[in-house]
């Protein structure tokens, strides 16, 4: 067997894998942003104190070092998780501490007055949240939560250091066999960029889809 | 007995070094390559701005460690024939992909400062690029400066990526005090508290550059 035809269905097994994280991280990803983010703008001292400590750790850790922590780190404690479940969870971890201040900022970003609206037409702080806060700073956020999203595809591929096999672990370990190292990692970056490009066109056209005409005008 | 971690601890903290080295050569490099091209992307014809776009795309849209491999094993080596170590490979790679986010950190600034200015300059009888250079990259730059604080932070945290090259930077010194004392946990920690304090400590510098440089009522449409 040539080069080619060992090497593309090896690397499109690798994106397989580089999806099959992502299709998972990303979701909770969004889902761990916006309630960070609610507990930074709504959340008791404590809370805040918990979910801002939350974030500027994961934040400041680079996210390879997340990875080694997570792997070797929690192994220490006795506790072992797959390459999969270390990579998914690391990047929920960043993407998320990342994406909450998006949220954040656009929860502070809707008029107080919606708020006191809200509250005396009888919701509690939580229906408030819910009903009125969150499907406008959903939309305002997300434009930086897509930048995000885009973030966490290409750096997936640091999923290899805990021996995850995703697109490029698998390049890594075919150069080893055939040493055709700009081919390899020209493919690698043509199917990162497809993505990247593909995930920009969708969530733009998401985000088109998802406007409140009016709302967008005052982010800033 | 085995040695415990904590004793190379003088040993990671000379990685610091090598990270800032990264770091420096990284955004130095990045700045070279970045302002130029905001310049041309606004300013430049046509077919240069074509040319830039599939630049910045490229670079912006590729994982880090996939440039660092395709530049240290495939075009340097096996397209341009040179053989250069992993150190300055790291920092041409993590300039080139700086250069096109510094980019569009400058262009944002140029776009920023008001139109006007430009027609305002060019009829008291200066030529486009003495209104570049005189009227319009003074006030971009320094608009600039709160996104190129940002770089840094981001550059910062993907230095640690150039373990994957050999660069004896924080991360890599980290892992081999790992491998020798048999402790993962408490390293790293020490590692990922390190990354923190350099992001806030970087941070807080440029905050100063920011205030001394600061031009009172100069703030950038839109930013």
């Amino acid at each position: 067997m040539g080069f080619w035809e060992e090497f593309i269905p090896l690397v499109l097994h690798g994106a397989v894998n580089t999806l099959w994280v992502l299709v998972i991280s990303i979701p909770a990803s969004v889902a761990l942003a916006i309630a960070l983010g609610s507990a930074r703008v709504y959340g008791n001292a404590a809370l805040k104190a918990v979910a801002t400590a939350f974030v500027v750790t994961f934040r400041g850790f680079p996210l390879v070092v997340t990875l080694f922590l997570l792997f070797f780190g929690l192994a220490d404690l006795g506790i072992y998780l797959t390459p999969y479940q270390t990579a998914t969870l690391a990047f929920v971890l960043c993407g998320g501490s990342y994406m909450s201040e998006y949220v954040r900022g656009a929860i502070r970003s809707i008029d107080i007055g919606q708020s006191l609206a809200a509250r005396a037409l009888g919701m509690t702080k939580f229906q408030e949240l819910i009903y009125i806060i969150l499907p406008q700073a959903i939309r305002r956020a997300l434009p930086g939560i897509s930048n995000e999203i885009i973030y966490q595809i290409k750096y997936s591929s640091l999923a290899f250091v805990v021996g995850y096999e995703e697109i490029f672990a698998v390049s890594k370990t075919f150069i080893s066999r055939y040493f055709m190292p700009l081919q390899v990692f020209m493919v690698d970056a043509a199917l990162y960029l497809a993505m990247t490009t593909a995930a920009a066109y969708g969530l733009r056209a998401l985000e088109y889809k998802l406007r409140i005409p009016g709302l967008e005008m005052s982010i800033r | 007995m085995d040695p415990v971690w904590w004793e190379y601890i003088p040993y990671i903290l000379q990685g610091a070094i090598w990270t800032f080295t990264l770091v420096g050569g990284g955004l130095a490099l990045g700045f070279a390559i970045g302002v130029p091209v905001a310049m041309g992307q606004k300013y430049g014809p046509t077919w240069l701005k074509a040319v830039l776009d599939v630049y910045v795309w490229f670079f912006r849209g590729t994982p880090l460690v996939v440039l660092l491999f395709l530049f240290y094993w495939g075009i340097f080596p096996v397209l341009l024939g040179i053989k250069l170590d992993a150190l300055t490979t790291s920092v041409i790679v993590l300039g080139l992909r700086s250069g096109a986010y510094q980019s569009q950190i400058f262009r944002g600034a140029l776009n920023s400062v008001d139109e006007g200015q430009m027609l305002a300059a060019r009829a008291l009888g200066m030529s486009k690029w003495q209104a570049i250079t005189n009227i319009i990259l003074p006030q971009a730059l320094r608009i600039a400066i709160p996104g190129w604080t940002n770089e840094y932070a981001i550059i910062l945290k993907d230095s640690a990526i150039c373990f994957t090259l050999g660069v004896v930077e924080i991360l890599t010194r980290t892992r081999y005090v790992v491998i020798s004392t048999g402790e993962a946990l408490g390293p790293f920690l020490f590692a990922g508290v390190l990354y923190i304090i350099f992001t806030y400590g970087g941070t807080k510098v440029f905050n100063i550059i920011y205030e001394k440089y600061h031009i009172p009522g100069l703030v950038g449409k839109g930013m």
